[in-house]
């Protein structure tokens, strides 16, 4: 059996470390977000009864650590192992029922949150308020009021006010789930805010509307420009993935192709005009990564251009934004070479 | 070179016992629904019309008739009693398809009920097609599946025999893509000169020297033909490609109108340039889409090329 102490990260991946009370969703959130498992295939999970540790390669290398709900960290035998642990982790992710009675598992997270902190006061906190596709629009609200303002208060009374904790409301249902990993793992990329530059440069320079760098296999978003996310061009992009995938998968033999990554093939590219005017735009990058972007061709007063001078035109801004985006491609090769975190 | 159109409008009886997922199937062939949406249906009550505009001037009219007790034996006693009645809906039908729920628990009664319509029908439209549809696949061990396909589809072959009707079966759930190749080859079955369009794509394809070509049927996305390179040289290898490839496809970009439907629109055209090969998916006229493979290695890769190619053969097909 692997003991805790095996988990312990010795290299430089950016972990994360997954804890919750029984049943809280812990293992079906790895499912479904690293191995695209069905939502409902989820209700068959064993419950998690031992430390188990995933890796993923991305734009980072990532490890997802899932603790099972049980284990008792502040029994002595562990004591040991588990400050070693928090001490290696980037971010503690805090999974809470909010189905079931909620208070323990409150309790439980001050606990946690305190012993962290106090080891590793560099840690992110989040905690996911998660199942909400069981409760109604206005319930989930004040439960997320309720759950702040009881985190908080209990934090207070632990004498820990300057512990920066964030929530998310999430399900496994919908997007949610990709949204706040997105954001979690993000925190634990060095290069974002030089990442993110690159991105609003690319925005400036093109019509772009909305870029996501995504990681192909799970659909989690590593960056994206400044500009607010919406949840629903979120989806598009995302499916728009799947399409390009499942498209090119027909016609290839071997499945997986679209993952390796050979310099001496050219990127997958995948281009789809709209009825609105807009074209979704989808460059492989490089580390299975893909560029997907949703575009606004503007063609300015078409009114005396014919159909073959506005094909032309936006066939030229089409071919100005590969270059761009071939620009950008290049400029990640070179950071993820001297990247810190590999 | 243009297709003959005879416009007409062809009636098709979709029947089956309460729950079978009749009204489940229409709705996503016919009416963009998901298979989660699926969910919300209520039971039929009488007979929903829908009406879908197919190709050139076919009309096809669904008579999605529900399935409780007390409307089967309206319409089957209506038939009898007053067989010349508006109200007898066996009159003039193209198509039966019939649905039969593969779990379910009253086997003698719902064949005894698919008899009872083959009667009337055999009676009032006797040049019927009759498609039987094993639904709901997706809830029996795969392992299973084809010998239990075969028994029922024998039994009913069976059923069918004395009323003259020569059966089709297919078997179907809303959770893969089986339901789209079934309702291709009944979609297909209504369409008089099929075999214009196999040889306009063929004469398309000598010029093209595309891997395989499609053409699909705009709002539904159904398979209408299909022309495929390596048949040719049948010693190509590329003849081990997914044999469910149609209505993988179908079922994908159906999925990916959904998807775009989130932001309030649709899809135009798709232009794929993957590992081995390019994709073009564009509007080929006002009923059809058609999508072009190219291989990488034995074409120049012009995107722009192929798509005017698509234009100058779209006018052949207006
Ligand atoms: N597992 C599974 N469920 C299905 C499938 N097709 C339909 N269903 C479900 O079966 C239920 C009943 O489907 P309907 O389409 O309303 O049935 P119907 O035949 O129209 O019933 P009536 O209108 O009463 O005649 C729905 O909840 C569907 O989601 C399938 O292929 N697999
Ligand atoms: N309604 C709902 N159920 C969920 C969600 N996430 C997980 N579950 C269910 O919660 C149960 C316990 O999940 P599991 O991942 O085994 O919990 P663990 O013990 O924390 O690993 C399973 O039956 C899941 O299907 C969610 O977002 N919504
Ligand atoms: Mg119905």
């Amino acid at each position: 059996m692997q003991s805790a102490s095996d988990l312990i990260n010795k290299d430089n991946k950016a972990t994360i470390l997954l804890m919750g009370l029984r049943r809280c969703g812990k293992s079906s959130i790895c499912k479904v977000v690293f191995h695209n498992m069905q939502p409902l295939d989820t209700l068959y999970l064993e419950s998690t009864s031992k430390p188990t540790k995933e890796e993923f390669k991305s734009l980072i290398d990532l490890a997802v650590m899932e603790l099972p709900g049980q284990l008792n960290f502040f029994e002595p035998s562990n004591f040991y192992d588990s400050e070693k642990l928090f001490s290696s982790i980037g971010a503690l992710v805090y999974v809470i029922d909010s189905q079931d009675e909620y208070l323990n598992a409150l309790t439980n997270v001050s606990m946690i949150v305190e012993y962290a902190y106090r080891i590793n006061p560099k840690i992110h906190i989040e905690v996911l308020i998660h199942k909400i596709d069981g409760l109604s629009e206005d319930f989930r609200m004040d439960t997320q009021r309720d759950i702040m303002q009881r985190v908080g208060d209990e934090l207070l009374d632990l004498g820990l006010e300057g512990v920066q904790v964030s929530f998310y409301l999430t399900s496994i249902f919908d997007h949610s789930i990709y949204e706040a990993f997105s954001r979690i793992i993000q925190k634990l990329i060095f290069e974002l805010p030089a990442l993110e530059n690159l991105l609003d440069l690319l925005i400036q320079y093109n019509k772009f509307e909305k870029i996501f760098l995504f990681d192909i296999n799970s659909k989690i978003y590593v960056a994206t420009d400044s500009s607010p996310v919406d949840i629903q061009t979120y989806e598009v992009c995302a499916e728009f993935i799947d399409v390009t995938i499942d498209l090119d998968g027909l016609y290839e033999t071997g499945a997986e192709k679209l993952l390796l990554e050979d310099k001496n093939n050219k990127p997958i590219k995948c281009i789809s005009k709209l009825k609105n005017g807009t074209i979704l735009y989808l460059h492989q990058m490089i580390r299975g990564l893909a560029l997907v972007a949703l575009v606004r061709i503007d063609n300015g007063d078409t009114s005396n251009l014919s159909q073959k001078e506005i094909d032309d035109n936006v066939k030229t801004q089409l071919s100005i934004i590969d270059h761009n985006v071939c620009v950008f491609k290049k400029s990640l090769e070179k950071m993820w070479e001297s990247s810190r975190i590999k | 070179m243009a297709v003959s159109s005879s416009s007409s409008r062809k009636k098709l009886l979709l029947m089956g016992r309460s729950g079978s997922g009749k009204s489940s199937m229409r709705s996503i062939i016919f009416s963009n629904y998901s298979a989660f949406d699926t969910r919300r249906l209520g039971a039929t009550m009488d007979v929903e019309h829908s009406n879908l505009r197919f190709l050139n001037n076919m009309t096809l009219n669904l008579w999605d008739c529900g399935g409780q007790d007390v409307f089967i034996e309206n319409f089957l006693n209506t038939s009898t009693n007053q067989p010349n009645s508006n109200n007898n809906i066996f009159k003039k039908c193209e198509v039966l398809i019939h649905v039969f729920d593969v779990e379910s628990k009253e086997v003698t009664k719902d064949i005894e009920i698919f008899q009872r319509v083959l009667k009337n029908l055999n009676q009032f439209s006797p040049q019927c097609k009759v498609f039987i549809l094993l639904h709901k696949m997706d809830l029996i061990q795969i392992s299973k599946r084809n010998e239990l396909f075969q028994i029922m589809f024998t039994k009913l072959q069976e059923i069918a025999t004395p009323f003259n009707f020569n059966i089709t079966g297919f078997a179907t759930s809303i959770w893969d893509e089986s339901l789209y190749k079934a309702w291709s080859s009944i979609v297909c079955s209504l369409i008089p000169n099929i075999s214009v369009y196999e040889k306009q794509l063929l004469s398309f394809n000598n010029v093209l020297n595309a891997k395989e070509i499609i053409l699909f049927e705009k709002t539904t996305f159904l398979v209408i033909s299909s022309t495929n390179n390596s048949l040719k040289n049948s010693s190509d290898s590329s003849n081990d490609l997914d044999p469910k490839r149609f209505e993988k496809i179908s079922n994908i970009i159906k999925t990916y109108k959904q998807s775009v439907n989130k932001v309030r629109t649709n899809f135009t055209s798709l232009i794929l340039n993957g590992l081995t090969s390019s994709i073009y998916l564009d509007v080929l006229n006002d009923n059809m889409y058609i999508m072009i493979i190219m291989d990488h290695q034995d074409n120049i890769n012009d995107d722009n090329l192929v798509l005017e190619n698509v234009k100058i053969f779209s006018k052949l097909f207006q």
